[in-house]
């Protein structure tokens, strides 16, 4: 992963999208300070928290602020709790290391906590282990314990990828609302261009470890600029409007490059339809630029750059 | 589409097709306690040169429903006829002979091609097993299958590991069209892949249909996949279908309430029409289930 920047408004959601392996769950893991180091390293940047540089604090100052100000949630919650102990147990944790709760009151507050994720029966269900959940209902607890230290900052990575789309409903409805009632800002790790629709008011677009593109949501999906982006979006079968049956998808010609060995200049240009002939985007690596006042784009090629050309 | 006019029989038709688990209790003496019941009375046909996308969520009983159409697993009751055979009363002999002409695809190109294999024994096992050519014809049809994939023949001696998922999908999909099948059940086949490569590997599946006639049984829980490659639907849950119809229709103007909620709960890649969405999504909240 390689020069990225954004910033996450207070209440706001930022989507992060991008494939498998382009380094959007690194950079979650690079905020949280949980890259393993060795052997992956932090050369340069900062992680600015309300004023603090996260990745110069000390590794007992940033787990204070781990877990309690900023909170994460991961893709598959079956892994992610501790099947040996029981939900109470895994939830009042947080509480008692992080408020300092004595366990009466933490018992008390994990009650209001699986009731706050519209988990029923809460208090019967604390003494459960995680294997008499389903799915949705750990993804459920794993939220609760996100939340119970009244997080400002949420990192959710994929956190609804492994649930099926009416459960995947559910827990979207159920951020929102809590997002909403809680004031709490939310990075949203996704590769599906749906939730990122669905759910964020700012989008970043990685590819091969670089940001590619970023713009607030309806500008994004309104006017995708970057080659990358609109490939992206054209390769999606379609829901809705004329059946996609006959027509061929959009698809882009090979596969993301090995991030060992990037392409000299632009990353997607060895896949870009654009990219051609004595091109500087083969040459020179692009910089992020600004289109529009919001709207920035790693790429020599932008749509409304083409367009003016073809004029 | 490619429905012909001419009225014939289903390539494969499916009645009353039940597969029934066991549900064991008891400590050394075991007895059978009851049943889960993963495959409960589902009745479908596809025409020759068509697809049937079978749609559903996790546990619906999809995944299982194709593999009691192949006979990897034994159905517990209703029957399955395929090219004019009813295959849950063949034996094991002519079930063997009958699998050349249904082939499966499976969902995870890093699970189901064996590590320790090289890419032309992978697509070769098939014509070796059922004793078709010679060491020379085989190779020579591993190249041209490889070639109709989109896979580089002269990658034949690497190992499966070597390759990218989209490219293990391709070996998977040529090892199925090794025997020259008439049915490929597709089980969730591009689920594991990026929208970059899913894209391609959907058209491959749509080229292959068009030019070899293929049939297929699509099964995938993306309703939008599932749309861009079907002609008829059949909407799986909890192992029965709840409606069944011409794509277009299941997806214009879903009868079933469980196919309406598990529609309206897809979010598009479309900001405003998601906004949209999700208030009819709400609306419909009490629609949803949601297993505990």
């Amino acid at each position: 992963m390689d020069g990225i920047s954004f910033d996450v408004e207070v209440g706001k959601t930022l989507g992060i999208v991008g494939e498998s392996g382009c380094g959007k769950s690194v950079t979650a893991l690079s905020i949280m300070g949980l890259i393993p180091k060795p052997p992956a390293r932090i050369v340069s940047g900062s992680v600015e928290f309300e004023g603090r540089d996260l990745t110069k604090l000390k590794d007992s100052e940033l787990e204070n602020i781990r877990g309690k100000e900023i909170a994460m949630i991961f893709q598959d919650p079956m892994t992610s709790l501790n099947p040996t102990l029981t939900i109470g147990t895994q939830i009042t944790e947080t509480l008692t290391r992080h408020l300092g709760m004595s366990r009466s009151e933490a018992d008390r507050r994990a009650i209001e906590l699986l009731d706050e994720v519209r988990i029923p029966n809460a208090k019967a269900r604390l003494k459960d282990y995680p294997h008499r959940y389903s799915g949705g209902m750990r993804q459920r607890v794993m939220i609760a314990i996100a939340l119970s230290c009244h997080p400002k900052l949420l990192i959710a990575d994929e956190p609804t990828t492994a649930l099926d789309v009416t459960v995947q409903a559910g827990i979207l409805d159920l951020l929102e609302e809590l997002r909403q009632e809680h004031q709490m800002a939310m990075i949203l790790i996704t590769h599906d261009m749906g939730v990122v629709a669905e759910a964020a008011d700012d989008v970043v677009v990685m590819y091969a470890g670089q940001i590619v593109e970023q713009a607030e949501v309806l500008e994004l999906f309104d006017h995708p600029e970057h080659p990358y982006t609109e490939a992206l979006l054209g390769a999606l079968p379609s829901l809705e409007g004329e059946s996609g049956r006959e027509a061929r998808l959009a698809s882009i010609p090979g596969r993301p490059p090995d991030l060992l060995n990037p392409p000299p200049a632009c990353r997607f240009a060895p896949r870009c339809p654009h990219a051609n002939r004595q091109d500087s985007c083969t040459t020179e690596p692009p910089e992020l630029r600004e289109l529009r006042p919001g709207h920035w784009v790693r790429s020599a090629h932008p749509a409304c750059e083409r367009a003016a050309v073809a004029v | 589409m490619s429905t012909n006019g001419k009225a014939k029989e289903p390539l494969l038709a499916v009645r009353g097709l039940e597969k029934y688990f066991p549900v064991k209790s008891g400590f050394l003496v075991e007895r059978t306690v009851d049943y889960v019941k993963a495959v409960d009375g589902v009745d479908f046909e596809i025409a020759e040169g068509t697809t049937l996308g079978l749609v559903g969520e996790s546990g619906s009983g999809k995944s299982t429903t194709g593999y009691c159409v192949l006979q990897l697993l034994k159905p517990t009751g209703g029957s399955v006829r395929f090219d004019g055979e009813e295959l849950t009363e063949l034996g094991n002999e002519r079930l063997r002979k009958m699998r050349r002409q249904m082939q499966i695809v499976f969902q995870d190109p890093y699970s189901s091609l064996n590590p320790r294999m090289t890419v032309g024994d992978i697509v070769s096992e098939p014509l070796v097993v059922h004793g078709i050519g010679t060491r020379k014809s085989r190779r020579e049809s591993v190249r041209q299958l490889l070639d109709v994939v989109g896979f580089d023949p002269t990658y034949t001696n690497r190992y499966p590991h070597e390759f990218s998922g989209g490219q293990r999908q391709r070996i998977g999909i040529a090892r199925a069209l090794a025997l020259n099948p008439k049915l490929i059940v597709c089980d969730e086949p591009v689920s594991a892949l990026d929208v970059s490569i899913q894209a391609q590997i959907l058209n491959l599946l749509r080229d292959l249909q068009r030019d070899f006639g293929l049939t297929y049984l699509f099964i995938a829980h993306d309703l939008a996949v599932v749309r861009a490659m079907s002609d008829t639907i059949a909407v799986m849950n909890q192992g029965k279908i709840v409606e069944a119809g011409p794509a277009e229709q299941i997806y214009t103007s879903p009868q079933n309430e469980y196919t309406k909620a598990l529609l309206t709960a897809v979010p598009v890649a479309d900001p405003r029409r998601q906004r949209e969405r999700k208030a009819e999504r709400r609306r419909l909240k009490h629609a949803l289930t949601e297993g505990f």
